[in-house]
């Protein structure tokens, strides 16, 4: 049947328009209403700029990570061919962990790079179409009597109230993101500041918990064969005989 | 008629398209209803493909009211199932 919407647009538009019909006050003037696309496109900037600084951070923290990934490398191959197996486990169990977590930053800052784009472009269009509506409005005024007037300006009005839903929305949505983004992120300052990737001849005790739970998160297959894989590039496979810890010969 | 993809822009579309377009609307609620996942990727990639191929863009400095709007292209299932029956993506 023509004109018979879809059940899902159909919902959609419905409450599209409940939303421009709460955000439009009969009492405004033409005028306001200009005010709030702008302030409307003041807040799209805004929310883009959070973005990327969201964004900024938690590529910092990937960074970081990436060094950490590094050290802990570097540290569980001095404690092997210092003969300290159990120090090497530990180091490649954070290891792994740091990687993991690099992995899953790696994604989100590329999924923040995608909102970025997506926020910019709907920018641009709203800004187009609020350029258009200014000049629009002008002409409007100058051609027909104030009553016409009025409900030509409202019915345009309407037309750039749906692209600030639109985008308004958009926002939402990357706002939701980052705040979930955020939230993990100081997860990982969190166990920073906890000096999981820190200097492992550093630790002192209290720092078992976090052994613990690291080893507990069931990467200890993948340590193992990383372990054993250490093991043979130092040609450490057998176990430095006492009284020459460190003074075993290179390969 | 006037068709938007939410956070991607409008389109302007020949009137002939508009039932192919409300079968996939409602093949992708039916989807949800049924809650098959694959079934409603499917048709909501079509229902988006549809719109991209056959609308041509409406200009941004154009100011138009759509006839139909259609959410994000990113949408999960989840999101429009809850968008079906509450509050969902759209607020009210």
């Amino acid at each position: 049947m023509a004109g018979m919407a879809g059940r899902m647009s159909t919902v959609i538009k419905s409450k599209i328009s409940k939303l421009l019909d709460k955000a439009e006050d009969p009492g405004e003037t033409l005028d306001y209403s200009y005010q709030k696309q702008l302030e409307s496109l003041q807040n799209v900037k805004k929310g883009i700029a959070d973005v990327v600084t969201a964004k900024k951070r938690l590529g910092m923290q990937a960074q970081k990570l990436e060094q950490s990934v590094v050290k802990l490398d570097t540290q569980a191959r001095q404690a092997l061919a210092a003969g300290n197996e159990e120090l090497a486990r530990t180091a490649l169990e954070r290891k792994q962990f740091a990687q993991t977590e690099l992995q899953s930053l790696d994604q989100q800052v590329s999924e923040l790079q995608s909102q970025q784009e997506r926020l910019t472009e709907s920018e641009k269009r709203l800004r187009a179409k609020i350029e258009s509506f200014r000049t629009k409005k002008e002409v409007i005024k100058a051609q027909y009597s104030a009553a016409e007037a009025q409900v030509r300006i409202s019915e345009a009005a309407t037309g750039v109230g749906e692209e600030m839903a639109d985008v308004g929305l958009a926002m939402q949505r990357a706002v939701d993101k980052t705040e979930d983004m955020k939230a993990r992120a100081s997860a990982v300052e969190e166990l920073e500041a906890a000096g999981t990737f820190e200097d492992l001849t550093q630790l002192g005790t209290g720092q078992d918990d976090i052994d613990r739970q690291l080893a507990e998160l069931g990467a200890g297959g993948m340590v193992d064969d990383e372990l054993q894989r250490m093991k043979a590039e130092l040609g450490a496979g057998e176990p430095p005989a006492k009284g020459e810890l460190g003074a075993g010969e290179k390969p | 008629m006037i068709v938007r993809i939410m956070g991607e822009g409008q389109y302007r579309l020949a009137d002939d398209v508009r039932e192919r377009v409300n079968d996939l609307d409602n093949a992708v609620v039916r989807a949800v209803d049924d809650d098959d996942e694959d079934a409603f990727h499917v048709a909501f990639e079509e229902l988006l493909d549809v719109i991209r191929t056959e609308g041509q863009p409406v200009p941004a400095n154009d100011i138009e009211s759509s006839d139909v709007i259609v959410p994000p292209p990113d949408t999960s299932m989840a999101e429009a199932s809850s968008d079906f029956t509450g509050d969902g993506l759209i607020p009210g």
